[in-house]
């Protein structure tokens, strides 16, 4: 009995002397998967600048908001959308004055197997059997490729064809693997990636792509969150962003 | 709104669908299978068994990984597909057959093999001595002697089948009626806050799995009480 006290207690120590160090220049960031490789090297930026540590995690933004809506260890949300980042400051989760548009995200056609160097035609013609985009309802550029297909009327045509991956991440590896020929993938997955044909889509087939920064309320009193949106807001971190393709405000 | 009006039928009938499929597939499979790794003498059969039961303890990751790459237009799978003009296995059906009878295996495999072993080699020389063919001895000795590991068997792999959720996420692509089944779905509802549906296919999960569990204790327990 007192040897399992003890273990306790020393268990209790050991947690205890962690927590400080846990508290000092941490920040924890849900990263849209868009924006896995921007954020990466914005965080070891951000780490040489400031010295905190921002642990990212990538995914989906919709699954990111119910995990936040559950009390998930965020302290800042960086989402593919202004929707959901709005729908935590709407839950009390969010600070409202936190949130500014980080990135404008472009939406791509890209295939390692047919040629959709005119993406429009490609997608009129389908010669394929596969077509990968996000799942439409967690994630924002799934949404877009919706409304791309729809605005050039091929979306019924075409709607047999969809496979969806579970994030944009998954959508690309998709593509990327060959399984399916033809995918939209975010343009930021495609720096320096030289492989296949790729179509732009015009700004106009779709709704921009507004990506959210929001400090959620777990990081509200916290140094290193604060600081992270602020990195994210100077020239350094938006040289990384465009430098990916992506439009700023 | 009733019950019935959502869109949470589809999944479940498909699930039911690829379970009885992948089940149906899996005794085909894994009797003569079990059979050899119960009466063989080769010293390498554990090997084979080992094989087999890898899914156990490898995460469902693994296997999808391997099988998406397998699947896909670069390996078998698509030289498979090609034979009626498909590039790839993944984001089918049959697919996720081939997925869920790798993953399921083991669990079919072992109660079956366990039952034939149980049998020992007295009753099949009684039936060789009355003239009984070793075809014979198996279809009218052996197999009536398993019938509760083939039960056993079928029911934890149709379980099991239902339960998978790692594998088809990977290699599913998430096609409304036909990669989507009740895990997948249910991970979509939680993640998209659609608590009602979630909750619905996540209790009827529950009771099936009670369901599946108490019967296997009472297969367990009328085996027992016939030896006995």
């Amino acid at each position: 009995m007192s040897r399992l006290r003890a273990i306790v207690a020393a268990f209790g120590a050991l947690l205890a002397s962690l927590a400080p160090l846990a508290e000092a220049g941490q920040t924890n960031v849900a990263v849209a998967a868009n924006f896995t490789e921007p954020a990466k090297q914005i965080a070891a930026l951000f780490k040489q600048k400031t010295g905190h540590d921002a642990i990212l995690s990538f995914g989906a933004s919709g699954p990111f908001l119910a995990q936040i809506t559950h009390d998930a260890p965020f302290q800042v949300f960086l989402s593919a959308d202004e929707d959901r980042p709005k729908a935590a400051i709407d839950a009390g989760l969010a600070v409202r004055q936190s949130l500014f548009t980080y990135a404008i995200g472009k939406l791509v056609l890209w295939s390692k197997v047919v040629d959709v160097t005119r993406g429009d035609e490609a997608l009129k013609k389908a010669e394929f059997s596969k077509i990968s985009i996000a799942n439409p309802d967690g994630a924002p550029y799934g949404t877009a490729a919706i409304e791309t297909m729809k605005a050039l009327g091929v979306y019924d045509a075409l709607k047999g064809k969809i496979v969806q991956g579970n994030s944009i991440a998954q959508a690309f590896q998709f593509v990327d693997t060959r399984n399916a020929e033809v995918g939209f993938v975010a343009l930021s997955q495609l720096f320096g990636v030289t492989d296949g044909t790729r179509w732009e889509v015009p700004q106009s087939l779709y709704s921009p792509i507004r990506q959210g920064a929001v400090l959620l309320k777990k990081g509200e009193n916290d140094e290193a969150s604060k600081s992270f949106l602020e990195f994210l807001k100077g020239p350094e971190a938006r040289g990384i962003v465009g430098k990916f393709g992506y439009g700023l405000d | 709104m009733s019950v019935f009006s959502l869109h949470i039928w589809p999944p479940v009938l498909l699930t039911i669908e690829l379970a009885t499929i992948t089940t149906l597939l899996l005794l085909v499979i894994a009797t003569p299978l079990a059979w050899w790794l119960a009466r063989s003498r080769a010293w390498w059969k554990e090997v084979i068994a080992a094989v087999v039961s890898l899914p156990m303890v490898l995460p469902p990751t693994v296997l999808g990984f391997y099988l998406l790459v397998a699947l896909g237009p670069d390996g078998p799978g698509g030289a498979i597909a090609s034979l009626w003009g498909a590039r790839t296995l993944a984001f089918t059906f049959t697919g996720l057959v081939i997925g869920s009878i790798l993953a399921s295996m083991p669990f079919v495999v072992q109660p079956i093999r366990n039952a034939f072993a149980a049998i020992g080699d007295r009753p099949l020389e009684v039936a060789a001595t009355l003239r009984a063919s070793p075809t014979r001895a198996f279809w009218t000795v052996a197999l009536p002697l398993a019938s509760p590991g083939l039960l056993s068997g079928a029911v934890l792999g149709f379980a099991h089948t239902v339960g998978e959720f790692g594998v088809i996420l990977m290699i599913g692509g998430n096609i409304p009626g036909r990669t989507r089944v009740m895990s997948t779905a249910i991970f979509d509802f939680v993640e998209t806050m659609q608590w009602r549906e979630a909750n619905i296919l996540a209790g009827g999960m529950v009771v099936f799995a009670f369901a599946v569990i108490l019967s296997m204790i009472l297969i367990e327990k009328r085996v027992s009480r016939a030896r006995a």
